[in-house]
Protein backbone atom coordinates (compact mmCIF):
# COMPACT_ATOMS: atom_id res chain seq x y z
CA UNK A 1 0.00 0.00 0.00
CA UNK A 2 2.13 2.97 -1.64
CA UNK A 3 1.40 6.08 0.25
CA UNK A 4 -0.21 5.54 2.92
CA UNK A 5 2.65 5.93 5.60
CA UNK A 6 1.40 9.84 4.97
CA UNK A 7 -2.16 9.02 6.68
CA UNK A 8 -2.83 9.32 10.04
CA UNK A 9 -4.21 6.16 10.13
CA UNK A 10 -2.28 3.49 10.62
CA UNK A 11 -1.78 1.08 7.65
CA UNK A 12 -2.79 -2.24 10.07
CA UNK A 13 -6.18 -0.96 9.86
CA UNK A 14 -6.59 -1.47 6.08
CA UNK A 15 -5.02 -4.87 6.40
CA UNK A 16 -7.47 -5.65 9.14
CA UNK A 17 -10.95 -5.01 6.99
CA UNK A 18 -12.19 -9.16 5.15
CA UNK A 19 -12.76 -8.14 1.81
CA UNK A 20 -16.01 -9.16 0.47
CA UNK A 21 -15.65 -12.09 -1.92
CA UNK A 22 -15.47 -11.41 -5.76
CA UNK A 23 -18.51 -12.62 -6.27
CA UNK A 24 -20.32 -10.60 -3.43
CA UNK A 25 -19.03 -7.34 -5.20
CA UNK A 26 -19.76 -8.08 -9.04
CA UNK A 27 -23.52 -9.14 -8.02
CA UNK A 28 -24.93 -6.65 -6.05
CA UNK A 29 -24.57 -2.89 -7.38
CA UNK A 30 -26.43 -0.32 -8.15
CA UNK A 31 -25.69 1.13 -11.94
CA UNK A 32 -29.27 1.90 -12.59
CA UNK A 33 -28.02 2.89 -16.26
CA UNK A 34 -28.13 -1.34 -16.22
CA UNK A 35 -31.71 -1.35 -14.25
CA UNK A 36 -32.41 -0.58 -10.64
CA UNK A 37 -32.30 -4.11 -9.00
CA UNK A 38 -29.46 -4.96 -7.71
CA UNK A 39 -28.68 -8.34 -9.56
CA UNK A 40 -28.91 -6.49 -13.02
CA UNK A 41 -25.87 -4.57 -13.82
CA UNK A 42 -24.20 -8.24 -13.29
CA UNK A 43 -26.79 -9.25 -15.92
CA UNK A 44 -26.45 -6.55 -18.40
CA UNK A 45 -23.45 -4.26 -17.95
CA UNK A 46 -21.46 -6.95 -20.24
CA UNK A 47 -23.23 -4.82 -23.47
CA UNK A 48 -20.84 -1.55 -22.00
CA UNK A 49 -18.48 -0.54 -24.70
CA UNK A 50 -15.20 0.23 -23.12
CA UNK A 51 -13.07 -0.40 -26.15
CA UNK A 52 -10.68 2.88 -26.69
CA UNK A 53 -12.28 4.72 -23.57
CA UNK A 54 -11.42 8.59 -23.92
CA UNK A 55 -11.85 11.09 -20.39
CA UNK A 56 -12.48 14.91 -21.37
CA UNK A 57 -10.60 16.76 -19.00
CA UNK A 58 -12.09 20.64 -18.99
CA UNK A 59 -12.67 23.42 -17.27
CA UNK A 60 -9.99 25.27 -15.27
CA UNK A 61 -7.00 23.53 -16.02
CA UNK A 62 -3.63 23.64 -17.61
CA UNK A 63 -3.88 20.80 -19.57
CA UNK A 64 -7.65 20.29 -20.90
CA UNK A 65 -8.29 17.84 -23.55
CA UNK A 66 -9.57 14.52 -24.26
CA UNK A 67 -7.23 11.74 -23.70
CA UNK A 68 -7.30 8.25 -23.77
CA UNK A 69 -7.53 6.23 -20.49
CA UNK A 70 -3.53 5.47 -20.82
CA UNK A 71 -2.85 9.07 -21.48
CA UNK A 72 -4.57 10.16 -18.81
CA UNK A 73 -3.35 7.61 -16.05
CA UNK A 74 -0.48 6.05 -17.41
CA UNK A 75 3.14 5.96 -15.22
CA UNK A 76 1.12 7.04 -12.49
CA UNK A 77 1.35 5.00 -9.59
CA UNK A 78 -1.39 2.16 -9.34
CA UNK A 79 -1.85 0.84 -5.59
CA UNK A 80 -3.81 -1.39 -3.36
CA UNK A 81 -6.69 0.13 -1.38
CA UNK A 82 -8.74 -2.05 0.98
CA UNK A 83 -11.81 0.15 1.63
CA UNK A 84 -15.37 -0.11 3.05
CA UNK A 85 -17.72 0.79 0.96
CA UNK A 86 -21.22 2.41 2.95
CA UNK A 87 -24.33 2.71 0.50
CA UNK A 88 -26.84 4.97 1.53
CA UNK A 89 -29.65 2.28 1.05
CA UNK A 90 -27.71 1.00 4.57
CA UNK A 91 -25.63 -2.27 3.30
CA UNK A 92 -21.95 -2.10 3.49
CA UNK A 93 -19.32 -4.36 2.09
CA UNK A 94 -15.24 -4.49 1.84
CA UNK A 95 -13.78 -3.92 -1.54
CA UNK A 96 -9.76 -4.42 -2.08
CA UNK A 97 -9.38 -1.85 -4.85
CA UNK A 98 -6.44 -0.87 -7.40
CA UNK A 99 -6.22 2.30 -8.42
CA UNK A 100 -4.54 6.11 -8.54
CA UNK A 101 -4.80 8.60 -5.87
CA UNK A 102 -6.80 11.37 -8.05
CA UNK A 103 -4.76 14.00 -7.25
CA UNK A 104 -2.02 12.68 -9.05
CA UNK A 105 -4.54 13.03 -12.12
CA UNK A 106 -5.38 16.32 -11.57
CA UNK A 107 -1.95 17.37 -10.85
CA UNK A 108 -1.25 16.39 -14.18
CA UNK A 109 -4.16 17.93 -15.60
CA UNK A 110 -2.73 20.80 -13.73
CA UNK A 111 -5.34 22.60 -11.30
CA UNK A 112 -5.66 26.08 -11.68
CA UNK A 113 -5.77 28.67 -8.63
CA UNK A 114 -9.67 29.25 -8.74
CA UNK A 115 -11.08 26.32 -9.41
CA UNK A 116 -13.30 24.68 -5.91
CA UNK A 117 -14.85 22.02 -7.70
CA UNK A 118 -14.36 18.86 -9.32
CA UNK A 119 -17.58 17.58 -11.54
CA UNK A 120 -17.64 14.09 -12.72
CA UNK A 121 -19.75 12.49 -15.32
CA UNK A 122 -20.63 8.64 -16.34
CA UNK A 123 -20.47 7.51 -19.92
CA UNK A 124 -23.84 7.16 -21.72
CA UNK A 125 -24.49 4.62 -24.34
CA UNK A 126 -28.23 4.31 -24.73
CA UNK A 127 -28.44 1.57 -26.93
CA UNK A 128 -26.25 -0.61 -24.54
CA UNK A 129 -27.79 0.81 -20.78
CA UNK A 130 -31.62 -0.40 -20.70
CA UNK A 131 -31.69 1.69 -17.70
CA UNK A 132 -30.95 4.86 -19.63
CA UNK A 133 -33.94 3.86 -22.13
CA UNK A 134 -36.20 3.46 -19.79
CA UNK A 135 -35.31 7.19 -18.13
CA UNK A 136 -35.09 5.60 -14.46
CA UNK A 137 -32.87 9.35 -13.47
CA UNK A 138 -31.93 12.11 -16.18
CA UNK A 139 -29.23 10.53 -17.40
CA UNK A 140 -25.88 11.38 -17.75
CA UNK A 141 -25.16 10.55 -14.21
CA UNK A 142 -23.26 13.41 -12.99
CA UNK A 143 -21.21 13.85 -9.39
CA UNK A 144 -18.59 16.21 -7.73
CA UNK A 145 -15.91 16.48 -5.22
CA UNK A 146 -14.67 19.44 -2.94
CA UNK A 147 -11.45 20.46 -4.52
CA UNK A 148 -9.97 19.43 -1.09
CA UNK A 149 -11.96 16.74 -0.99
CA UNK A 150 -10.79 15.43 -4.43
CA UNK A 151 -7.07 16.20 -3.61
CA UNK A 152 -7.43 13.80 -0.24
CA UNK A 153 -4.79 10.84 -0.63
CA UNK A 154 -7.99 8.80 0.24
CA UNK A 155 -9.75 9.45 -2.80
CA UNK A 156 -8.92 7.33 -5.62
CA UNK A 157 -10.27 6.34 -9.26
CA UNK A 158 -10.07 2.93 -9.47
CA UNK A 159 -9.49 0.76 -12.42
CA UNK A 160 -9.73 -2.44 -10.78
CA UNK A 161 -10.51 -4.76 -8.04
CA UNK A 162 -8.65 -8.19 -7.16
CA UNK A 163 -6.19 -7.48 -9.37
CA UNK A 164 -8.65 -7.76 -12.05
CA UNK A 165 -9.45 -5.29 -14.56
CA UNK A 166 -12.62 -3.16 -13.29
CA UNK A 167 -15.84 -5.71 -13.53
CA UNK A 168 -18.22 -2.82 -16.02
CA UNK A 169 -20.81 -3.51 -13.70
CA UNK A 170 -18.33 -2.03 -10.79
CA UNK A 171 -17.49 0.45 -13.51
CA UNK A 172 -15.18 -0.04 -15.97
CA UNK A 173 -12.79 0.78 -16.94
CA UNK A 174 -12.27 3.86 -14.15
CA UNK A 175 -14.69 5.31 -11.78
CA UNK A 176 -14.17 7.25 -8.55
CA UNK A 177 -13.89 6.12 -5.05
CA UNK A 178 -13.97 8.00 -2.43
CA UNK A 179 -14.97 5.65 0.97
CA UNK A 180 -15.61 8.07 3.33
CA UNK A 181 -18.98 8.93 1.34
CA UNK A 182 -22.44 6.87 0.37
CA UNK A 183 -21.02 4.56 -2.18
CA UNK A 184 -23.49 7.12 -4.83
CA UNK A 185 -20.89 10.18 -5.00
CA UNK A 186 -18.44 7.44 -6.09
CA UNK A 187 -19.35 7.92 -9.43
CA UNK A 188 -18.80 4.83 -12.10
CA UNK A 189 -17.29 4.28 -15.97
CA UNK A 190 -16.28 8.18 -16.15
CA UNK A 191 -15.35 10.39 -19.40
CA UNK A 192 -15.61 13.69 -17.85
CA UNK A 193 -13.57 15.12 -15.33
CA UNK A 194 -14.26 19.08 -14.77
CA UNK A 195 -12.69 21.74 -12.73
CA UNK A 196 -15.00 24.15 -11.47
CA UNK A 197 -15.73 27.32 -9.38
CA UNK A 198 -19.24 26.50 -8.22
CA UNK A 199 -20.64 23.77 -7.03
CA UNK A 200 -21.59 21.42 -9.46
CA UNK A 201 -25.06 19.53 -9.77
CA UNK A 202 -25.22 16.25 -8.98
CA UNK A 203 -28.05 13.54 -9.88
CA UNK A 204 -29.52 12.17 -6.91
CA UNK A 205 -28.79 15.45 -5.15
CA UNK A 206 -31.12 17.24 -7.88
CA UNK A 207 -33.79 14.14 -7.80
CA UNK A 208 -34.09 14.64 -4.45
CA UNK A 209 -32.49 17.07 -2.18
CA UNK A 210 -33.96 16.29 0.89
CA UNK A 211 -33.03 12.41 1.19
CA UNK A 212 -29.72 13.16 -1.18
CA UNK A 213 -27.04 15.89 0.16
CA UNK A 214 -24.37 16.88 -2.09
CA UNK A 215 -21.60 16.18 0.68
CA UNK A 216 -23.30 12.51 1.02
CA UNK A 217 -20.58 12.22 4.14
CA UNK A 218 -21.40 8.84 5.71
CA UNK A 219 -22.93 9.86 9.53
CA UNK A 220 -24.49 7.74 11.34
CA UNK A 221 -26.60 10.97 13.91
CA UNK A 222 -28.54 11.89 10.06
CA UNK A 223 -31.18 9.54 8.97
CA UNK A 224 -31.89 9.32 5.59
CA UNK A 225 -35.99 10.80 5.47
CA UNK A 226 -37.13 7.08 4.52
CA UNK A 227 -34.79 4.82 6.75
CA UNK A 228 -32.18 5.32 9.90
CA UNK A 229 -28.54 5.54 8.96
CA UNK A 230 -27.09 4.47 12.45
CA UNK A 231 -26.74 0.82 11.37
CA UNK A 232 -25.84 -1.04 8.61
CA UNK A 233 -26.01 -4.95 7.05
CA UNK A 234 -22.84 -6.07 5.73
CA UNK A 235 -22.87 -7.90 2.35
CA UNK A 236 -22.54 -11.75 3.08
CA UNK A 237 -23.27 -12.60 6.24
CA UNK A 238 -26.72 -14.82 5.60
CA UNK A 239 -30.35 -14.10 5.59
CA UNK A 240 -29.72 -13.78 9.74
CA UNK A 241 -26.32 -11.87 9.86
CA UNK A 242 -26.70 -8.76 12.34
CA UNK A 243 -26.84 -5.34 12.13
CA UNK A 244 -23.55 -3.52 12.99
CA UNK A 245 -23.34 0.16 13.67
CA UNK A 246 -22.40 2.67 11.02
CA UNK A 247 -19.00 4.92 12.03
CA UNK A 248 -18.80 8.32 11.36
CA UNK A 249 -17.21 8.94 7.65
CA UNK A 250 -17.28 5.40 7.49
CA UNK A 251 -14.47 5.23 9.88
CA UNK A 252 -11.93 7.34 8.21
CA UNK A 253 -11.51 9.84 10.54
CA UNK A 254 -8.88 11.46 9.48
CA UNK A 255 -10.86 13.49 6.63
CA UNK A 256 -12.71 14.91 9.88
CA UNK A 257 -10.78 18.02 9.60
CA UNK A 258 -12.20 18.30 5.88
CA UNK A 259 -15.26 19.56 7.68
CA UNK A 260 -14.94 21.45 10.77
CA UNK A 261 -17.09 24.29 11.51
CA UNK A 262 -19.70 22.68 9.16
CA UNK A 263 -23.01 21.94 10.21
CA UNK A 264 -23.43 18.37 9.16
CA UNK A 265 -26.89 18.13 9.91
CA UNK A 266 -27.86 21.15 7.42
CA UNK A 267 -24.97 20.27 4.94
CA UNK A 268 -25.11 16.15 4.74
CA UNK B 1 -83.62 -29.34 -26.07
CA UNK B 2 -80.74 -27.32 -24.28
CA UNK B 3 -79.66 -24.58 -25.00
CA UNK B 4 -75.61 -24.85 -25.41
CA UNK B 5 -73.61 -24.06 -22.70
CA UNK B 6 -71.36 -20.94 -23.30
CA UNK B 7 -67.51 -20.67 -22.50
CA UNK B 8 -68.00 -18.78 -19.36
CA UNK B 9 -70.39 -21.58 -18.31
CA UNK B 10 -68.15 -24.93 -19.41
CA UNK B 11 -65.16 -23.58 -17.02
CA UNK B 12 -67.87 -22.50 -14.28
CA UNK B 13 -68.68 -25.92 -14.77
CA UNK B 14 -65.48 -27.43 -14.66
CA UNK B 15 -64.48 -24.88 -11.73
CA UNK B 16 -66.78 -26.35 -9.35
CA UNK B 17 -65.25 -29.54 -9.41
CA UNK B 18 -61.66 -27.91 -8.73
CA UNK B 19 -61.62 -27.40 -4.66
CA UNK B 20 -59.95 -24.14 -3.11
CA UNK B 21 -58.02 -25.99 0.08
CA UNK B 22 -54.69 -26.68 -2.44
CA UNK B 23 -54.40 -22.94 -2.57
CA UNK B 24 -53.38 -22.92 0.51
CA UNK B 25 -50.85 -26.14 -0.03
CA UNK B 26 -49.51 -23.90 -3.10
CA UNK B 27 -48.69 -20.34 -1.10
CA UNK B 28 -47.05 -22.40 1.55
CA UNK B 29 -44.87 -24.14 -0.81
CA UNK B 30 -43.99 -21.20 -2.28
CA UNK B 31 -43.54 -19.42 1.03
CA UNK B 32 -41.36 -21.93 2.10
CA UNK B 33 -39.71 -22.12 -0.96
CA UNK B 34 -38.95 -18.15 -1.55
CA UNK B 35 -37.49 -18.82 2.24
CA UNK B 36 -35.03 -22.09 1.13
CA UNK B 37 -33.84 -19.71 -1.52
CA UNK B 38 -33.05 -17.39 0.87
CA UNK B 39 -31.23 -19.43 2.90
CA UNK B 40 -29.15 -21.24 0.66
CA UNK B 41 -28.25 -17.84 -1.39
CA UNK B 42 -30.29 -18.22 -4.20
CA UNK B 43 -31.79 -14.66 -3.93
CA UNK B 44 -28.31 -13.02 -4.21
CA UNK B 45 -25.62 -12.05 -1.75
CA UNK B 46 -27.83 -10.00 0.38
CA UNK B 47 -31.13 -12.34 1.01
CA UNK B 48 -33.16 -10.62 4.26
CA UNK B 49 -33.85 -7.45 1.64
CA UNK B 50 -34.70 -9.25 -1.23
CA UNK B 51 -37.00 -12.06 0.42
CA UNK B 52 -39.10 -9.15 1.75
CA UNK B 53 -39.36 -7.89 -1.65
CA UNK B 54 -40.60 -10.91 -2.85
CA UNK B 55 -43.01 -11.64 0.28
CA UNK B 56 -44.16 -8.48 -0.47
CA UNK B 57 -44.50 -8.81 -4.17
CA UNK B 58 -46.62 -11.67 -3.75
CA UNK B 59 -48.94 -9.89 -1.40
CA UNK B 60 -49.34 -7.43 -4.11
CA UNK B 61 -50.08 -9.69 -7.05
CA UNK B 62 -52.66 -11.92 -4.59
CA UNK B 63 -54.24 -8.26 -3.41
CA UNK B 64 -54.50 -7.45 -7.32
CA UNK B 65 -56.12 -11.59 -8.25
CA UNK B 66 -58.38 -10.63 -5.75
CA UNK B 67 -59.60 -7.43 -6.80
CA UNK B 68 -59.76 -8.89 -9.79
CA UNK B 69 -62.33 -11.83 -8.93
CA UNK B 70 -65.32 -9.68 -8.99
CA UNK B 71 -64.85 -7.63 -12.48
CA UNK B 72 -63.86 -10.96 -14.27
CA UNK B 73 -67.66 -12.80 -13.32
CA UNK B 74 -69.16 -8.96 -14.09
CA UNK B 75 -67.37 -8.79 -17.45
CA UNK B 76 -66.66 -12.23 -18.40
CA UNK B 77 -69.30 -14.37 -16.36
CA UNK B 78 -66.33 -16.55 -15.14
CA UNK B 79 -66.71 -17.15 -11.11
CA UNK B 80 -63.42 -17.54 -9.65
CA UNK B 81 -65.78 -16.75 -5.85
CA UNK B 82 -65.15 -19.81 -4.41
CA UNK B 83 -61.05 -19.21 -4.28
CA UNK B 84 -61.41 -15.37 -3.34
CA UNK B 85 -61.35 -16.16 0.29
CA UNK B 86 -58.33 -18.27 -0.16
CA UNK B 87 -56.39 -15.53 -2.03
CA UNK B 88 -57.50 -13.14 0.69
CA UNK B 89 -56.47 -14.91 3.31
CA UNK B 90 -53.15 -16.04 1.80
CA UNK B 91 -52.43 -12.10 0.86
CA UNK B 92 -53.07 -11.61 4.90
CA UNK B 93 -50.09 -14.64 5.31
CA UNK B 94 -47.65 -13.34 2.81
CA UNK B 95 -48.21 -9.48 4.38
CA UNK B 96 -47.74 -11.03 7.37
CA UNK B 97 -44.52 -12.86 6.63
CA UNK B 98 -43.44 -9.64 4.70
CA UNK B 99 -44.05 -7.75 8.16
CA UNK B 100 -41.88 -10.64 10.38
CA UNK B 101 -39.07 -10.44 7.66
CA UNK B 102 -38.63 -6.80 7.98
CA UNK B 103 -39.17 -6.60 11.51
CA UNK B 104 -36.78 -9.80 12.74
CA UNK B 105 -34.54 -9.89 10.21
CA UNK B 106 -34.26 -6.75 8.73
CA UNK B 107 -34.69 -3.93 11.61
CA UNK B 108 -33.73 -6.23 14.47
CA UNK B 109 -35.16 -4.63 17.46
CA UNK B 110 -38.33 -3.90 18.96
CA UNK B 111 -37.31 0.16 19.49
CA UNK B 112 -36.47 0.53 15.98
CA UNK B 113 -39.21 -1.08 14.26
CA UNK B 114 -41.53 1.48 16.50
CA UNK B 115 -39.18 4.73 15.64
CA UNK B 116 -39.64 3.59 12.00
CA UNK B 117 -43.45 2.96 12.32
CA UNK B 118 -43.72 6.54 13.05
CA UNK B 119 -41.32 8.23 11.59
CA UNK B 120 -41.27 6.70 8.09
CA UNK B 121 -44.34 7.62 6.04
CA UNK B 122 -44.07 4.44 4.10
CA UNK B 123 -43.43 2.26 6.53
CA UNK B 124 -46.45 4.45 8.27
CA UNK B 125 -48.95 3.57 5.08
CA UNK B 126 -47.25 0.08 5.09
CA UNK B 127 -48.39 -0.75 8.59
CA UNK B 128 -51.98 0.51 8.39
CA UNK B 129 -52.36 -2.09 5.53
CA UNK B 130 -51.23 -4.65 7.27
CA UNK B 131 -53.45 -4.14 10.41
CA UNK B 132 -56.49 -3.20 8.31
CA UNK B 133 -55.96 -7.14 6.59
CA UNK B 134 -56.30 -8.43 10.51
CA UNK B 135 -59.69 -7.67 10.76
CA UNK B 136 -60.49 -9.15 6.68
CA UNK B 137 -58.09 -12.53 7.48
CA UNK B 138 -60.37 -12.78 11.20
CA UNK B 139 -63.45 -12.84 9.48
CA UNK B 140 -63.01 -14.89 6.66
CA UNK B 141 -64.94 -18.01 7.54
CA UNK B 142 -68.60 -19.30 7.38
CA UNK B 143 -69.26 -18.18 10.62
CA UNK B 144 -68.31 -14.77 10.39
CA UNK B 145 -70.20 -14.45 7.60
CA UNK B 146 -73.09 -15.44 9.08
CA UNK B 147 -72.80 -13.72 12.58
CA UNK B 148 -72.25 -10.20 10.88
CA UNK B 149 -74.75 -10.11 8.08
CA UNK B 150 -74.43 -7.50 5.31
CA UNK B 151 -71.96 -5.61 7.58
CA UNK B 152 -69.17 -8.38 6.77
CA UNK B 153 -69.59 -7.10 2.87
CA UNK B 154 -68.85 -3.35 4.53
CA UNK B 155 -66.06 -4.70 6.65
CA UNK B 156 -64.79 -6.35 3.83
CA UNK B 157 -64.69 -3.49 1.68
CA UNK B 158 -61.72 -2.11 3.52
CA UNK B 159 -59.65 -3.69 1.32
CA UNK B 160 -59.88 -1.13 -1.41
CA UNK B 161 -58.69 1.31 0.85
CA UNK B 162 -55.77 -1.35 1.62
CA UNK B 163 -55.30 -1.99 -1.78
CA UNK B 164 -54.31 1.53 -2.57
CA UNK B 165 -52.14 1.76 0.26
CA UNK B 166 -50.03 -1.23 -0.20
CA UNK B 167 -49.44 -0.13 -3.85
CA UNK B 168 -48.39 3.79 -2.21
CA UNK B 169 -46.12 1.41 0.04
CA UNK B 170 -44.05 -0.08 -2.86
CA UNK B 171 -44.22 3.73 -4.63
CA UNK B 172 -42.86 5.28 -1.76
CA UNK B 173 -40.04 2.89 -1.07
CA UNK B 174 -38.56 3.27 -4.36
CA UNK B 175 -35.66 5.44 -5.96
CA UNK B 176 -35.79 6.60 -9.04
CA UNK B 177 -38.67 6.43 -11.43
CA UNK B 178 -39.50 3.13 -11.90
CA UNK B 179 -42.75 1.57 -13.68
CA UNK B 180 -43.59 -1.83 -11.42
CA UNK B 181 -45.01 -0.09 -8.71
CA UNK B 182 -46.85 2.61 -10.93
CA UNK B 183 -47.66 -0.41 -12.56
CA UNK B 184 -49.63 -2.25 -9.62
CA UNK B 185 -51.18 0.99 -8.69
CA UNK B 186 -52.70 1.44 -12.20
CA UNK B 187 -54.01 -2.09 -11.95
CA UNK B 188 -55.48 -1.84 -8.14
CA UNK B 189 -57.36 1.81 -9.41
CA UNK B 190 -58.44 0.14 -13.05
CA UNK B 191 -60.04 -3.03 -10.74
CA UNK B 192 -61.31 -0.30 -8.11
CA UNK B 193 -62.82 1.49 -11.00
CA UNK B 194 -65.16 -1.22 -12.65
CA UNK B 195 -66.80 -1.09 -9.37
CA UNK B 196 -68.14 2.09 -9.31
CA UNK B 197 -71.66 2.75 -10.88
CA UNK B 198 -71.12 5.12 -13.50
CA UNK B 199 -74.56 5.37 -14.71
CA UNK B 200 -76.38 6.06 -11.03
CA UNK B 201 -73.26 8.48 -10.62
CA UNK B 202 -74.22 10.29 -13.74
CA UNK B 203 -78.05 10.23 -12.74
CA UNK B 204 -77.04 11.78 -9.57
CA UNK B 205 -74.84 14.48 -11.50
CA UNK B 206 -77.66 15.32 -13.30
CA UNK B 207 -80.36 15.31 -10.94
CA UNK B 208 -77.84 17.64 -8.71
CA UNK B 209 -77.76 19.90 -12.08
Amino acid sequence: ALGLGGLARPVGAQEALEPNSYEEITTYNNYYEFGTGKADPAKNAEALDTTDWQVTVDGLVDNPGTYPLAELIGGLAVEDRIYRLRCVEAWSMVVPWQGIELKDILDRAGVQSNARYVAFETAVQPENMPGVRRGVLDFPYVEGLRLDEAMHPLTIMATGLYDEPMPKQNGAPIRLVVPWKYGFKSIKSIVRISLVEEEPVTTWNSLAPSEYGFYANVNPTVDHPRWSQATERRIGGGLFSSRQDTLMYNGYDEVASLYEGMDLKAQF
Amino acid sequence: MARPLTTAQRINGMLRRVPAWPLYVLGAIWAGFLFWQALTGRLGVEPINALEREYGDTALKLLVAGLAVTPLMKYTRVSLLKFRRAIGLLCFFFVLAHFSVWALLDVQSFGRVWADILKRPYVTVGMIAFLGLIPLALTSNNWSVRRLGRNWRRLHQLVYGIAILGAVHYIWLAKGFQIEPLVYLGLILGLLATRIRWKSLLQQGRAAA
